[in-house]
C-alpha cells in the first residue's frame, strides 16, 4: 500500500498546495477570459492561441528591454490584437466563431514558431543558458517573480505553501474578483448579460449588440494574454514552442464547469490546477519509485480529470441562450 | 405641419430581396387615440411598424412624430421621441430579474458605472402602481407567466418616457379574460393621454377597441375605416380582397373504434418542471378532436411525448391498442403515427435539403425510397413530382432548397409529406399559423378529407376558431391539465374561454 | 454565382493566404518570390519531388476525409490527430506480431485493428456529446493530449526497442503495403490507393445511401432530423466514430506504408492539418482530394524553404488565414463582389 501512502503524502506535503496555485494561474485567467468573451455570446476557443502569443511576446520584450512588466504589458497589447481578429471574424463577419478559433490557435501557433529564430535566435525554446539574463531578471530582480512575503512564520506548512507567492498570482485572484463585479455589479454587466442572452431585446432597448461583444472578446483577450505571460516569464522564465499544452481548453472546461461565472471558473480552475500539481508531485514521490520512462503516464492526468468531469457534469451548467451565435441585425 | 397627429408615416417604401413589403403607405394617427392597423400575415404591418420603431429604415417616404420629422437610426431615436414597442414576441432576457429587463438600456445607476437595483426596483414599482400593471420585481423572467411578461413589457416603454405606445398582436397569446384586462389596461393609459397602435388581425377586438383603423393588404393601405362607422365584414373584405367563408364545411361523420389512448400522462418541460400533468384522452378513427389552449400550458410537450420526441415520467399510451409509450419516433412511424410539427423550420425541414429530400424525411427508409441501404433516387422524383402537383406547392420544382419556399408552400411541403404516408394517426399542431388565407382553406380541407378517410385526427391549435371549426370533441388544456371536454356545437367561445384561464368544465357550467 | 461559391472562397482564400504570409516572409528579410519558387519546385522539380508530395499527401486526404466527414455530420471533429495516433499505436501492436500470418491476412487485420482504435477512440467523444452534451471539441482535445502522452509511454516501456529515440519494433513484412513506385530512396506504397479508395466510398456513402442521407439532415438540422426518426445520439456516435476510423486509417497508412514502426512523430500534426484540408476542400471527397495535394505540395515545398533560411511554421500561418476566411467566409463574398461592383460602375 505504498501507492496509498504516497498520494497521502503529497496530500501533506507544502509543496503540492504552492504548486496548485501556479498550476492554476494561468488557468483561472484564461477561464476567467473565456467568460467574459461567452457572457456577451461569442464561444472563444481561441483562448489557447491567445495565450501562447502572450507567452511569446511578454518573453521577447522581457528580454529586449529587461522588465517582464513591460513584457506582461505588450503581451496585454499582443493578447487585445488577437482577440479583435477573432471579433471581427464573429461579430462583425458572422463567421463560425468555433472554426475562427481554431484558425486563430494555427496562426498563433505558427507565427511564434516562426519568430523563434529572427527573434531568440533559436527554435524549439528559448536557452536557459543564454537567457540567464532573463531568469537572473525573472528570479531576483524581476518584481514579478520576486514573490510577496505573506505573514506567515517561514518554517510553518502555510509558510511553505503559501509564504511566497508570486504578484501575478495574486492578480490573477484579483482580476476574478473585478470580474465578478463588472459582470453582475455595474450597467456594463448587465448590458454583457442581456446580449448573450437575447441580444435582438437589447437592440430594441438601445443596447450597441456589437459593441458589447467586442468589449467581451477584447477583455477575454487581455486575461488570457496575462496568463500565458505567466507561463513564461510569470514561472519559468522561458519560451517554448507549444508551451501553453491545451491549458487554453482546459480554461474552456473550467469556464463551463463554473457555469459562466468568474468565481466558479477561479474555483474549477483550481480543481484542474491542483490534479496537474497531484500528479506532478506523485511522479517525484520518494515513496514510490518512479521511473522517467512512466512520467507521461502522469502526465495524463489532468487531461483525464479534465475529461471526466466534463462528461459527468456538463448538462447540469447553462451556457449564455445566445452563446456562440452571430447576431445578424437586419437593415 | 400634422400638429394634430401623434404619428404620421407618409409614402413608405421598404424593399426586401424579391418582395415589397410596404408600397407607398401612408398612415395617420390621432394624438390619444387608439389606432388599429389591420391586415392578414404578411401584409406588412410589423414592417411598417419596425420602421417607425427604428429597428428598419425605410427605402422612402417621411415620419412625423407629434408634428416634427424624424430619422430614425434606431430603437435609440425611437425611444427618445417618445415612442415605445410591446413587441409580438416579447423582448425579454430570460435569465435577468423584471427589474432589471424594465431598466436595461436605460439604468439606474450610483456614480454612472455601478447598477443600483434598489433604484431601480423603485421605478418599476411606482410605474406598476399607478398604471395598475402588477408585476413581482425580483422574478427571472424566465419564471413568471405571459401575462406578467406582457404586463413587464408595457412597463419598459412607460419607464422610457413612451407616450406612443405600439402593441403588435398582443392577444396572441392571451386567454380572453386575460384579453380583456389588457385592454383594461389600454384604456386607462387612453385616459392618462398615451396614443396607442394596435396591430392584429383579430376582427372583433379590433371593433372593441380601436378608434379608428387602418387596413392593409399585401404591403398597401386598402382601407382607412373610423371604427363606429364600420362593421366586421368591411373590414375583412379590405383585409382579403374579397368576401371570405370564415368557416369550412364540415360535413356529418361517424367515428368508428378508438384508435389512440392517452392514459394519466405526466411529462416535464426543459427547465425541468411538470409540464403535462396527468392527461388522459382518446381518439376514434374518423374523428378530429382539438386541443384548445393558451400558447405554453403543455400542449407542446404532450405533442413532442405522444411523437416520442420527449420523455415519458408516467402513464401509457396505446396506438390500436397496443402499448407505444416510450417508443421512438421511428418505431411510432413504422406504425403508422405521422405528425405535422407546430414549428415547420424547425422541426418540419431541412432547408438545406431540395424539395425531394425534404419529401422523403421520416419515411425515408421505407420501399421505394430506400433498397437495401441505397436511395432509390428515381422513385424518390417521382414521388415528389406526383406530390407538389396533387398539393399545388409553388413553385414546381422538385430541386429548389427547402429553405427558398415561401412560408406557406413549405408547409404545403410537409402536410403532403406526412398525409401521403397513410397515416391510421395523425397529430397536427399548429397547421396554419402565418399562412395566408388561401393556404388556411387548403389546409383545413385537407384535414377533414382526412377525417372521411377514418383517420383519428389529434388536433393542437392556439385559435379557437380553427378548433371550433374543425374539431369532433374538444379538450381545454391549462397548466398541463385538462379542464374539460365540450362538443363545438354545444358550447361557445366564453365557456371555452373560462376554460382556458383554469377553470373547470364544472365550474364554468355550475 | 451560388454555384461556384463552394469553389471560388477556398481558392480566393488560399490566395489572399499566401499573399499575407509573402509579407510575412519580407518582414523576416527574405524574397518571397524567390520562396514561393523553392517551394514549388521542392514539391514539383523532380520525380523524386512528386512522389514525395505525394507520400505526404496520402494521410492527409484521410486525415481531410475524416474531419470533412464530421462536419457533414454536424460534429466538429478536431481530434484526428489522437485517433490517428491511436490507430497507428493499435496497428503496431497488432502489425509486429504477425510475422506468421500471410500478407492478405496480415494486411488486413492491421488495417481493421487500426481503424477500430481510431473509431473507439472518437465515439468516446461522440457518446458522451450525445449522453451530455459536452462539446467534441474540448473532449476531442483531451483525447488528443491523453493518446500522445499514452503513445509516449507505449514506445518507451512495453513497446520500446533500441536505444535513443523511443520507436517501437518495425511491424512483420507481411503487414507492410506494397510499394508502387520507388524513385531513388524515395518510395511511394499503395496507401496512395487506400486514400483515394476512401474518399469514394465517402461519396458514395454520403450521396447514395440511406445512412448518407440521414448524417447530413443530422448535420444541417438535428431538431428535424429527430422528427423524422433519425436517433441524434446514435448519429453523432457513429459519425464520430465513423470519423475516427477515418483518421485512424490516417495513421495506419502512414505507418505500414511509410515508417514501418511506430514513432513519436509519426501523426506531427497531420490530423490538424485535415481542418484546413476539409474546409478547403469544402467538405466534399474530391475536393479534399485536391486540398490534401495542396497541403502536401505546401508541407514538402516547406522542407526546401527550410533549407533557404525560412521556417516551415509557415505553413501553419497560411494554414490558419485559411481556415480563418474560410470560417468568415462573408470576409471573401464581400471582396468578390465588391469589386465587382466596382467594376460595373466604371
Amino acid at each position: 500500500m505504498k501507492v496509498i501512502e504516497a498520494i497521502l503524502d503529497v496530500f501533506r506535503n507544502p509543496q503540492f498546495y504552492s504548486i496548485t496555485l501556479t498550476s492554476s494561474t494561468p488557468l483561472i485567467f484564461a477561464s476567467l477570459g473565456g467568460v467574459f468573451s461567452e457572457v456577451t455570446g461569442v464561444v472563444n476557443i481561441a483562448l489557447e492561441g491567445i495565450m501562447l502569443i502572450g507567452a511569446f511576446v511578454s518573453t521577447a520584450f522581457a528580454y529586449y528591454t529587461g522588465s517582464p512588466w513591460i513584457g506582461v504589458l505588450m503581451a496585454i497589447v499582443a493578447g487585445i490584437g488577437v482577440a479583435w481578429l477573432h471579433a471581427w471574424a464573429s461579430i462583425k463577419w458572422w463567421g463560425d466563431q468555433i472554426v475562427s478559433g481554431t484558425a486563430i490557435i494555427l496562426i498563433a501557433q505558427g507565427i511564434t514558431g516562426f519568430l523563434m529564430k529572427p527573434v531568440f535566435g533559436q527554435v524549439g525554446q528559448t536557452d536557459l543558458e543564454k537567457f540567464k539574463m532573463i531568469k537572473h531578471i525573472t528570479k531576483e530582480i524581476n518584481p514579478i517573480v520576486r514573490p510577496i512575503k505573506l505573514p506567515f512564520p517561514e518554517n510553518s506548512f502555510l509558510g511553505q505553501a503559501f509564504g511566497n507567492i508570486s504578484p501575478l498570482v495574486i492578480l490573477a485572484f484579483v482580476s476574478v474578483f473585478i470580474g465578478w463585479f463588472i459582470i453582475y455589479k455595474t450597467t456594463l454587466g448587465l448590458r454583457m448579460r442581456s446580449v448573450g442572452e437575447n441580444p435582438e431585446a437589447a437592440d430594441t432597448l438601445g443596447v450597441n449588440v456589437y459593441k458589447i461583444r467586442y468589449f467581451g472578446v477584447l477583455m477575454s483577450g487581455v486575461f488570457a494574454s496575462i496568463g500565458g505571460a505567466f507561463l513564461s516569464v510569470g514561472d519559468t522564465g522561458i519560451f517554448k514552442e507549444l508551451m501553453t499544452g491545451g491549458r487554453g481548453f482546459i480554461a474552456l472546461a473550467a469556464m463551463i464547469l463554473g457555469n459562466w461565472n468568474p468565481v466558479g471558473a477561479m474555483l474549477a480552475s483550481i480543481l484542474f490546477g491542483s490534479s496537474e500539481a497531484f500528479a506532478n508531485q506523485l511522479q517525484s514521490s520518494k515513496l514510490i519509485e518512479v521511473s522517467s520512462s512512466v512520467k507521461p503516464l502522469f502526465n495524463m492526468v489532468p487531461f483525464i480529470v479534465t475529461l471526466i468531469v466534463i462528461g459527468g457534469f456538463i448538462g447540469k451548467t447553462r451556457p449564455p441562450a445566445a452563446d456562440g451565435i452571430p447576431y445578424k441585425k437586419s437593415e | 405641419m400634422y400638429e394634430e397627429y401623434a404619428v404620421v408615416m407618409k409614402g413608405i417604401v421598404k424593399r426586401f430581396p424579391g418582395v415589397l413589403a410596404n408600397d407607398h403607405v401612408d398612415l395617420f394617427v390621432r394624438k390619444g387615440e387608439i389606432h388599429a392597423v389591420v391586415g392578414e400575415n404578411g401584409a406588412g404591418k410589423s414592417t411598417l411598424m419596425n420602421q417607425l420603431y427604428g429597428l428598419l429604415r425605410p427605402d422612402e417616404g417621411e415620419i412625423y412624430v407629434f408634428g416634427k420629422k424624424v430619422e430614425m437610426k434606431g430603437p435609440k431615436d425611437a425611444i427618445k421621441n417618445g415612442i415605445g414597442m410591446v413587441h409580438q414576441h416579447f423582448m425579454l432576457v430570460g435569465n435577468l430579474t423584471v427589474a432589471e429587463n424594465v431598466v436595461l438600456g436605460s439604468e439606474t445607476t450610483k456614480g454612472r458605472v455601478v447598477f443600483d437595483l434598489r433604484e431601480a426596483k423603485k421605478r418599476v414599482k411606482e410605474l406598476s402602481e399607478r398604471y395598475g400593471l402588477h408585476v413581482d420585481v425580483d422574478a427571472k423572467i424566465e419564471d413568471i407567466p405571459v401575462g406578467m411578461q406582457q404586463r413587464v413589457e408595457i412597463i419598459k416603454t412607460l419607464y422610457r418616457g413612451a407616450e406612443i405606445l405600439i402593441f403588435d398582436e398582443p392577444t396572441a397569446v392571451l386567454t380572453p379574460q386575460e384579453t380583456e384586462e389588457l385592454f383594461e389596461v389600454m384604456r386607462r393609459l387612453k385616459a392618462a393621454g398615451k396614443t396607442m397602435i394596435f396591430i392584429s388581425h383579430k376582427l372583433n377586438e379590433v371593433m372593441e377597441i380601436s378608434d379608428n383603423i387602418t387596413v392593409m393588404r399585401l404591403g398597401k393601405v386598402t382601407a382607412k375605416l373610423i371604427t363606429k362607422e364600420t362593421n366586421p365584414r368591411e373590414i375583412a373584405r379590405a383585409m382579403v380582397g374579397r368576401d371570405v367563408v370564415l368557416r369550412v364545411e364540415k360535413p356529418p361523420h361517424e367515428p368508428k373504434d378508438v384508435v389512440f389512448e392517452v392514459e394519466n400522462l405526466w411529462v416535464k418541460d426543459n427547465r425541468g418542471l411538470d409540464a403535462v400533468r396527468g392527461v388522459s384522452l382518446k381518439v376514434r378513427a374518423g374523428e378530429i378532436v382539438g386541443i384548445a389552449g393558451v400558447a405554453g400550458n403543455g400542449q407542446s410537450e404532450l405533442v413532442e411525448a405522444i411523437t416520442g420526441l420527449r420523455k415519458i415520467e408516467k402513464g401509457t399510451i396505446k396506438l390500436l391498442g397496443q402499448d407505444i409509450t416510450g417508443l421512438d419516433p421511428r418505431s411510432l412511424r413504422n406504425m403508422g403515427m405521422t405528425h405535422i410539427p407546430e414549428d415547420r423550420l424547425k422541426y418540419g425541414m431541412v432547408l438545406q435539403y431540395p424539395a425531394y429530400y425534404n419529401m422523403i424525411l421520416g419515411k425515408h427508409w421505407w420501399e421505394p425510397y430506400s433498397i437495401r441501404g441505397f436511395l432509390n433516387h428515381p422513385a424518390i422524383f417521382e414521388d415528389s413530382r406526383r406530390l407538389f402537383e396533387e398539393f399545388d406547392v409553388r413553385p414546381r420544382n422538385i430541386n429548389m432548397l427547402g429553405g427558398n419556399f415561401s412560408g406557406g408552400n413549405q408547409q404545403k411541403i410537409v402536410v403532403a409529406r406526412e398525409v401521403s404516408s397513410n397515416p391510421k394517426f395523425i397529430v397536427v399542431a399548429q397547421p396554419t399559423r402565418g399562412l395566408d388565407v388561401g393556404a388556411i382553406e387548403f389546409i383545413h380541407k385537407t384535414i377533414l378529407r382526412l377525417r372521411e378517410q377514418d383517420v383519428a385526427i389529434l388536433l393542437v391549435s392556439m385559435e379557437l376558431e380553427e378548433v371550433f371549426s374543425l374539431s369532433d370533441r374538444i379538450l381545454v388544456m391549462y397548466e398541463g391539465e385538462i379542464m374539460g371536454e365540450v362538443r363545438p356545437e354545444e358550447t361557445n367561445f366564453e365557456e371555452v374561454g373560462l376554460m382556458m384561464a383554469g377553470k373547470r368544465l364544472e365550474e364554468v357550467r355550475a | 454565382m451560388e454555384k461556384y461559391w463552394g469553389f471560388i472562397i477556398p481558392a480566393v482564400s488560399v490566395l489572399v493566404a499566401l499573399v499575407i504570409a509573402a509579407f510575412v516572409i519580407m518582414s523576416v528579410g527574405k524574397n518571397p518570390v524567390e520562396a514561393y519558387a523553392i517551394m514549388v519546385k521542392g514539391a514539383f522539380g523532380s520525380s523524386a519531388a512528386i512522389v514525395n508530395t505525394i507520400v505526404k499527401t496520402t494521410p492527409l486526404i484521410l486525415t481531410g476525409l475524416a474531419v470533412g466527414f464530421g462536419f457533414r455530420a454536424g460534429v466538429f471533429n478536431i481530434g484526428a490527430e489522437g485517433q490517428m495516433i491511436m490507430g497507428a499505436l493499435t496497428a503496431t501492436a497488432v502489425g509486429i506480431n504477425l510475422g506468421w500470418a500471410p500478407p492478405y491476412f496480415a494486411l488486413s487485420l492491421t488495417i481493421i485493428a487500426g481503424m477500430l482504435a481510431g473509431a473507439g477512440w472518437a465515439a468516446i467523444a461522440g457518446y458522451l456529446k450525445a449522453k451530455t452534451g459536452a462539446h467534441e471539441v474540448v473532449t476531442t482535445i483531451m483525447l488528443n493530449w491523453i493518446a500522445t502522452y499514452l503513445s509516449s509511454y507505449m514506445v518507451q516501456v512495453p513497446l520500446a526497442v533500441g536505444s535513443g529515440t523511443p520507436k517501437s519494433p518495425e511491424i512483420a513484412p507481411s503487414a507492410k503495403l506494397p510499394v508502387l513506385m520507388k524513385v531513388g530512396p524515395m518510395e511511394m506504397s499503395a496507401g496512395i490507393i487506400i486514400s483515394v479508395t476512401a474518399a469514394i466510398v465517402m461519396y458514395v456513402l454520403l450521396e447514395k445511401t440511406t445512412t448518407g442521407y440521414e448524417v447530413k439532415a443530422a448535420g444541417f438540422n438535428p431538431y428535424a432530423a429527430e422528427y423524422g426518426g433519425i436517433s441524434i445520439s446514435k448519429n453523432v456516435t457513429m459519425s464520430m466514430a465513423i470519423s475516427g476510423a477515418l483518421a485512424g486509417l490516417a495513421g495506419v497508412v502512414e505507418l505500414m506504408g511509410v515508417h514501418h514502426r511506430f514513432l513519436g512523430t509519426l501523426s506531427g500534426g497531420k490530423g490538424f492539418d485535415g481542418i484546413s484540408i476539409a474546409l478547403i476542400g469544402q467538405n466534399h471527397p474530391i475536393g479534399i482530394i485536391f486540398a490534401a495535394l495542396l497541403m502536401g505540395a505546401l508541407r514538402t515545398g516547406s522542407n526546401e524553404m527550410q533549407f533557404a533560411g525560412i521556417s516551415k511554421h509557415i505553413v501553419m500561418i497560411i494554414q490558419g488565414i485559411v481556415i480563418f476566411l474560410v470560417a468568415a467566409d462573408r470576409i471573401v463574398r464581400t471582396m468578390i463582389l465588391w469589386r465587382k461592383r466596382k467594376k460595373v460602375k466604371v
